[in-house]
């Protein structure tokens, strides 16, 4: 039944295309029957425009991009959906020598924990302030990405406002840390190997991850144009088989030496095989000697980490409409629960019998522990999910989620 | 028909391509043409411009920061969209073909743009055919390097004349099915290991 199509997939070089490169390069898509050319982008732009054109059919994408998209917040608005998360995880903020050195005598460290880190920050900021020094600049990767979102949760959770107390701009992750070290921004939040590249250049220190902020938290998921979704579903459905048995393949710890070096190599990362193992260990170099284990600091299949939860696009809506991206209404959010697409991620991996959530949507953050859940035949496991700041979102009350939020 | 009220800003790393594409826009008669080459601070450049067309190429990494800048930024007063006319998907085309993408201000009219983006597409194919060339031509005088090498190397082992040596090249190439320059390039690596011992 293996259907022959050939897909033409865009990627951005960060570890998280892992489940993308190995779909291919360990011949997960081609047991489906499939013929995948992987294309590099240089720019999430470039990759909005080239699946506006159709040169892509599907692409990594950070999570909101798709959501934003579909609210039409991106010039060239196009459909899209996302119907499989390419892993949970894999981000963290790295800060300046200066500016961890006077968080350091204001208290942070040893570890890359948000809370003390987060106070230390805060009064760096004030102290700042009543000295009239220029606000801390902190750069993200793309306005519309989890980690603008979790960067300005933990700030604003830490009692720092993101819009008036510090700037926020959009630097290309290979650029992190020569603008770290050149002074150009104060800090920034990336998916690894960007981090542990600041790190390892003596730029920077790590001052928390996206793990520590939000466990096991959404990040870049498989964007597929709505119309080729459409009019090619038993070519997805193959697709979505292949990176479902290439999630397990780059989960599996006795691949994990495997997976740093295919992702190494000059086509995809181009980096040291060592830059690239602490994203799979968590075990973080921090910087100025310091070192922390994270745990699940990136998990590319287990907890359910390929599904699409409606709860996680509905969780970037509301930090949208918080940040002022977008004006709420119930038909735009239900526009953005709608870009994430469980229904074809259950169709698609029916003949695999792989573990199913029994909902499509969690209430996030509940799980204080991890929690095997009423699913179908095998089992699964989800959590813990918390937030640092010990707070829940429940998809069912989004109003009232985004009436306490400041 | 006049230009002179168009300000356009020209964003690309390499310098000649981006001169080529402000010669261009000036034989088009457009004299108000701004070219970066280095994005660090092109905000400030945009805020004191103000233009109403930007022109840059899709290599750029910095096409997420540009973009950032219209979406979040207060100081860029005026919204700026890719492409007037959203329905125009042949000319997007044309311009991701060609490496190529612009931002144009809200509300321009197609008419005054789509010159100005037909202009940058063909040179901008322009230039990567004259790349590709140059390139080519690179390769083509390499290939005679190495088969005169492999020639003389020929010539002295087996005492025979430069056409002969040639010949049995271009022979041994055809029954291989290879081409010469492969023949010749792997006799020379051969040569040299021989030399070694």
């Amino acid at each position: 039944m293996a259907a022959t199509a050939d897909i033409t997939l865009g990627y951005m070089p960060l570890f998280d295309s892992a489940v993308l490169i190995a779909a291919v390069e360990k011949g997960f898509a081609g047991d489906e029957g499939l013929s995948v050319q992987l294309v590099r982008e240089t720019s999430w732009a470039n990759i909005r425009d080239r699946i506006a054109v159709g040169h892509f059919q599907a692409a990594h994408m950070l999570a909101p991009m798709p959501i934003a998209s579909n609210l039409g917040l991106t010039p060239l608005s196009l459909e899209l959906v996302a119907p499989f998360a390419l892993g949970l995880g894999g981000n963290a903020v790295t800060v300046s020598r200066d500016l961890w050195a006077r968080m350091a005598a204001d208290g942070a460290g040893p570890g890359a924990d948000p809370s003390s880190n987060g106070a230390s920050l805060k009064r760096v900021v004030e102290s700042r302030h009543r000295s009239g020094e220029p606000l801390l600049r902190f750069a993200v990767v793309h306005p519309f990405s989890g980690h603008n979102y979790e960067l300005r949760y933990w700030l604003a959770a830490c009692g720092i406002d993101p819009e008036k107390s510090v700037e926020i701009v959009v630097v290309p992750p290979p650029l992190m840390a020569d603008a770290l070290s050149t002074g150009a921004i104060d800090g920034f939040c990336a998916g690894e190997p960007w981090n542990s590249v600041a790190v390892a250049a003596g730029a920077g220190r790590i001052a928390t991850t996206k793990a520590s902020i939000w466990r096991l938290s959404p990040e870049k998921v498989l964007g597929v144009s709505a119309r080729f979704a459409s009019e090619n579903r038993p070519t997805l459905d193959a697709l979505l088989r292949a990176l479902y048995r290439s999630s397990i393949w780059c989960g599996d710890r006795a691949n994990h030496g495997e997976l740093a070096a295919l992702m190494s190599a000059p086509s995809h990362l181009g980096l040291p095989r060592e830059a690239l193992m602490p994203i799979l260990t968590g075990q973080l170099t921090l910087g100025d000697g310091a070192a922390d284990e994270i745990p699940e600091f990136f998990v590319p299949h287990a907890k359910a980490a390929s599904f699409p939860w409606q709860s996680h696009a509905l969780w970037f809506y509301s930090q949208m409409v918080r940040w002022g991206h977008v004006q709420h209404s119930p038909a735009q959010a239900e526009r953005a629960r709608n870009t994430y697409r469980p229904d074809i991620y259950r169709q698609a991996l029916k003949p695999l019998a792989a573990p199913m959530p029994g909902a499509n949507m969690k209430v996030e953050g509940a799980l204080t522990v991890a929690a095997p859940v009423g699913a179908s035949e095998k089992g699964l496991v989800l959590g813990p999910d918390g937030f640092f700041d010990g707070r829940i979102f429940d998809p069912d009350r989004l109003d009232d989620y985004l009436a306490s939020q400041n | 028909m006049t230009h002179r009220d168009l300000t356009i800003l020209v964003i690309d790393e390499n310098a000649i391509r981006a001169s080529i594409i402000e010669a261009g826009l000036h034989d088009a008669g457009h004299s108000r043409v701004s070219v970066v080459h280095d994005v660090h601070g092109v905000g400030r450049v945009i805020e004191r411009l103000q233009p109403d067309v930007i022109v840059i190429d899709l290599e750029n990494p910095n096409r997420d920061l540009l973009e950032s800048m219209f979406q979040l930024s207060r100081s860029v007063k005026r919204p700026i969209a890719m492409f007037v006319d959203r329905s125009d998907s042949s000319m997007i085309e044309a311009a991701i073909d060609a490496g190529v993408s612009a931002y144009v201000v809200d509300g321009l009219r197609q008419e005054r743009v789509k010159p100005i983006l037909d202009m940058a597409i063909s040179r901008f194919n322009a230039f990567s055919r004259m790349e590709r060339e140059l390139a080519d031509a690179r390769s083509e005088l390499a290939d005679r390097k190495v088969i005169d090498r492999a020639k003389g190397i020929l010539m002295k082992s087996r005492g025979i004349s430069e056409e002969e040596a040639y010949k049995l090249l271009r022979t041994t190439a055809m029954n291989q099915n290879r081409k010469i320059a492969e023949i010749a390039q792997s006799l020379v690596l051969a040569a040299g290991l021989l030399e070694d011992f």
